[in-house]
């Protein structure tokens, strides 16, 4: 028995097919896509007037475990991100202790494997402890199964060293993921410097704190003839450097995170302290550049950074408050009422941003697109229908979401991992 | 007249004209309270007014004291840590304990900007800003509206120095909102370091050149440096500071001999201002700390006189 989902509108990368299909997932893989594919004793969705979607893939979350349990769980990450449409997450390794030997990741596959909803990859970390003085056994971490290496939370800011990982990823051929962000110069701000910084008295980390390392990295990518991922970019300036490095054919990919395309620093003024991101939100002229980016394919992916953070964390005043939002359930959501409803991108370029080019960038072979043969992971979603957010509504531990109380366009009705539904419409 | 619809004072930011005219009108009434040999009216006897500091300051938090205490007010002063606000008593949860006890009006001082706002949101007692971070100081700012009209009669028209550490200034703000709400002409001038980024969208002009300014000015307003600026490497020293922006006899005879000296305190003598300044006939100092408590006072009676229920 398979599961069968009838008169699907499958939305790929590359095509929107123009008639319905049913599509048989069996073993965990796209058996057969056929126009009409018989019930049998399959279990049937009907996607009747639905899209469907290849899974979601978010290749830069925050799961808390180990250490910060009180925030998140694998496994409440995991429900979150099924919710969210995603049948694929990445988890960032600045645990408790850090994602920086094998024990830790093979304990984070184990506790996925566990829960047993959305694949689970862990990233772990470049520098040992993420402490910026010693590299990481990658080949060690590639072989417990990390698809990438990030000292997320902070840049590798010692430039030799960075230099020396790029090489040794290069070599390993494993993904390096780039926090980008000088912290002398970000200096302990907590928003934008700005304008609104000034007016609201908050201290200011400015642009510059982030392109710097863009243009670093940049320039060691070019020198040694590697790739680098460069995450959540927030600012025009970086993707003009981005976009000006790909023109000349350096191997740089870069991500960007549906609040830097949805929101501003002026939106700051309520001192809600889930506005407090790491890059800060900007100005509105980088939210443009955001969207163009992605609009243009300089951002090659859309990605969520989740960052859960308890009530308590959160009510401690701006300053002190944690970085971070709670957005693998509002991701898909925001994407299509921001980009895909205004015309910034279509349905298949929403596709490609945010499961075809995650894949790619990542290496997930199987992932990434519907096709016979393929993974049987798959979104089913309503791209028309809207949704208000809700404190209630949230499945993840934490719900430091700016955007509760917003009505949103597209929301998830099915999400299907290896062939089994791991997301349903409460009935 | 101008009725006070606010439940809470939590920056001139939020504040019109008429509110800030309304606050002055009514402090002059109450400055009179404070010349007499009982120095005591009734208007909020029965009131419970908490000073709730999480930042230690003494002149701002006695004056507070002092206009409730000459309003009949009940006064409860609680310093709070800052470091026992951390996780687990969160700063909402322990103002909340502190509202459990029926008290009608908290007066707060905080390091971080916007803590009166998440305070107001989250409690039912009306709250005061007593300064937070580097965002507002309102009655600081008033206080200075009050003797800059009562020295020229009128704030309309005046041209208003601030000098100093712009970017990290409360009073500076509030001043700023104050002054060009009410139509005075601010620049600001200090060091480049220490001028944040964008201020001239709060509709000021910015000078690096304290002796053009003084030229050009009918007040100054000068800040408090704080020392350890120059260990975040803001300025090379205190005694270049001194040299550049520092007011003294001197570069203050290149004004108009009208032309006063304002300082929120406290003043680092030799820094900011020299002694001979600070103390001469050009510096309304010493009033500017008497008409803040008439401020105050005026400004814990329109509060607490509002009915629940209207706008913040």
């Amino acid at each position: 028995m398979g599961l069968l989902i009838k008169n699907a509108m499958i939305v790929n990368a590359d095509k929107i097919w123009d008639k319905p299909q049913d599509i048989l997932c069996e073993a965990g893989k796209i058996a057969k896509i056929a126009a009409s594919i018989p019930t049998g004793d399959h279990q049937v969705i009907d996607a009747k007037g639905k899209k469907v979607l290849p899974g979601l893939i978010d290749i830069h979350v925050h799961l808390r475990q180990p250490g910060c349990e009180d925030k998140e769980t694998i496994e409440t990450g995991s429900k979150a991100a099924a919710k969210g449409g995603f049948t694929t997450i990445m988890c960032m390794p600045n645990t408790t202790p850090v994602i920086d030997n094998a024990m830790v990741v093979e304990f984070i596959r184990r506790e996925a494997q566990r829960v047993g909803l959305v694949n689970v990859h862990p990233i772990g970390a470049i520098t040992k402890g993420q402490n910026d003085q010693e590299l990481t056994d990658m080949a060690e971490l590639k072989s417990a199964g990390c698809l990438a290496l990030s000292d997320d939370g902070k840049s590798v800011l010692n430039s030799r060293l960075f230099r020396l990982a790029m090489e040794y990823a290069k070599m390993l051929d494993i993904l390096l993921i780039e926090h980008c962000q000088d912290p002398c110069l970000s200096a302990g701000g907590v928003m934008n410097e700005g304008e609104a910084s000034t007016l609201l008295g908050l201290k200011g980390d400015p642009g510059i704190a982030e392109t710097v390392i863009v243009a670093r990295d940049i320039e060691i990518a070019l020198y040694l003839n590697a790739r680098v991922h460069l995450a959540h970019m927030s600012l025009k300036r970086s993707v003009d450097l981005i976009r000006a490095a790909k023109a000349q054919g350096i191997q740089v990919t870069a991500e960007a995170c549906p609040h830097h395309f949805t929101l501003t620093d002026a939106d700051v003024k309520s001192f809600d302290t889930s506005m407090k991101v790491s890059p800060p939100l900007r100005a509105q002229e980088d939210v443009e550049a955001i969207k163009q980016g992605l609009a243009d394919g300089t951002i090659d992916c859309i990605v969520t950074d989740h960052a859960p953070h308890t009530k308590e964390d959160k009510e401690v005043g701006f300053d002190g408050a944690p970085f971070g939002l709670t957005g693998l359930e509002t991701s898909l959501g925001l994407t299509i009422t921001e980009l895909v409803k205004p015309g910034v991108i279509t349905l298949s370029q929403m596709v490609e941003r945010m499961s075809a080019a995650p894949a790619r960038i990542v290496g997930l072979g199987g992932k990434g697109q519907i096709k016979e043969g393929k993974d049987a992971d798959l979104t089913i979603i309503d791209p028309d229908k809207k949704w208000t957010v809700t404190k209630e509504g949230f499945v993840s531990k934490s719900v430091n979401s700016p955007f509760i109380g917003r009505t949103l366009s597209g929301r998830v009705e099915y999400t299907v991992c290896g062939g089994k539904i791991v997301y349903a419409p409460v009935a | 007249m101008t009725q006070w619809k606010h439940k809470h004072l939590l920056g001139l930011q939020d504040l019109t004209a008429e509110d800030i005219e309304l606050v002055l009108d009514t402090a002059r009434s109450f400055k009179e309270v404070s010349s007499r040999d009982i120095k005591k009216v009734p208007a909020l006897r029965g009131k419970t007014v908490v000073m709730l500091f999480f930042e230690p300051s003494t002149r701002t938090r006695i004056s507070f004291e002092l206009a409730a205490k000459r309003l009949s007010a009940d006064t409860l002063n609680i310093a709070v840590s800052v470091s026992s606000t951390t996780k687990g008593e969160t700063l909402l949860d322990t103002a909340r304990n502190i509202e459990a006890m029926n008290v009608d009006l908290m007066v707060v001082r905080h390091g971080t900007s916007g803590s009166p706002f998440i305070l107001a949101q989250g409690l039912k007692c009306s709250v005061v800003n007593a300064g937070d971070g580097c965002r507002e100081h309102p009655t600081q700012a008033l206080l200075d509206l009050f003797t800059l009209k009562e020295k020229f009669g009128r704030i309309k028209g005046l041209r208003v120095g601030i000098v100093g550490d712009i970017l990290h200034s409360r009073v500076a703000r509030s001043n700023i909102w104050g002054l060009t709400k009410l139509g005075a002409k601010v620049t600001v001038c200090g060091p480049a370091t220490l001028m944040p980024r964008g201020i001239e969208a709060m509709g000021v002009e910015v000078c690096y050149d304290i002796r053009k300014l003084i030229k050009n000015s009918d007040a100054l307003i000068t800040l408090r440096l704080q020392k350890e600026r120059q260990q975040d490497k803001f300025l090379p020293s205190l005694r270049e500071y001194g040299r550049l922006f520092g007011i003294n006899r001197e570069k203050l005879a290149e004004g108009s001999s009208d032309l006063i000296v304002m300082h929120p305190g406290p003043t680092n003598r030799g820094v900011e201002l020299s002694a001979e300044v600070a103390d001469g006939k050009q510096s309304v100092i010493l009033d500017q700390v008497t008409n803040g408590v008439a401020v105050r006072m005026a400004v814990l009676y329109l509060v607490l006189g509002t009915k629940p229920g209207t706008e913040g």
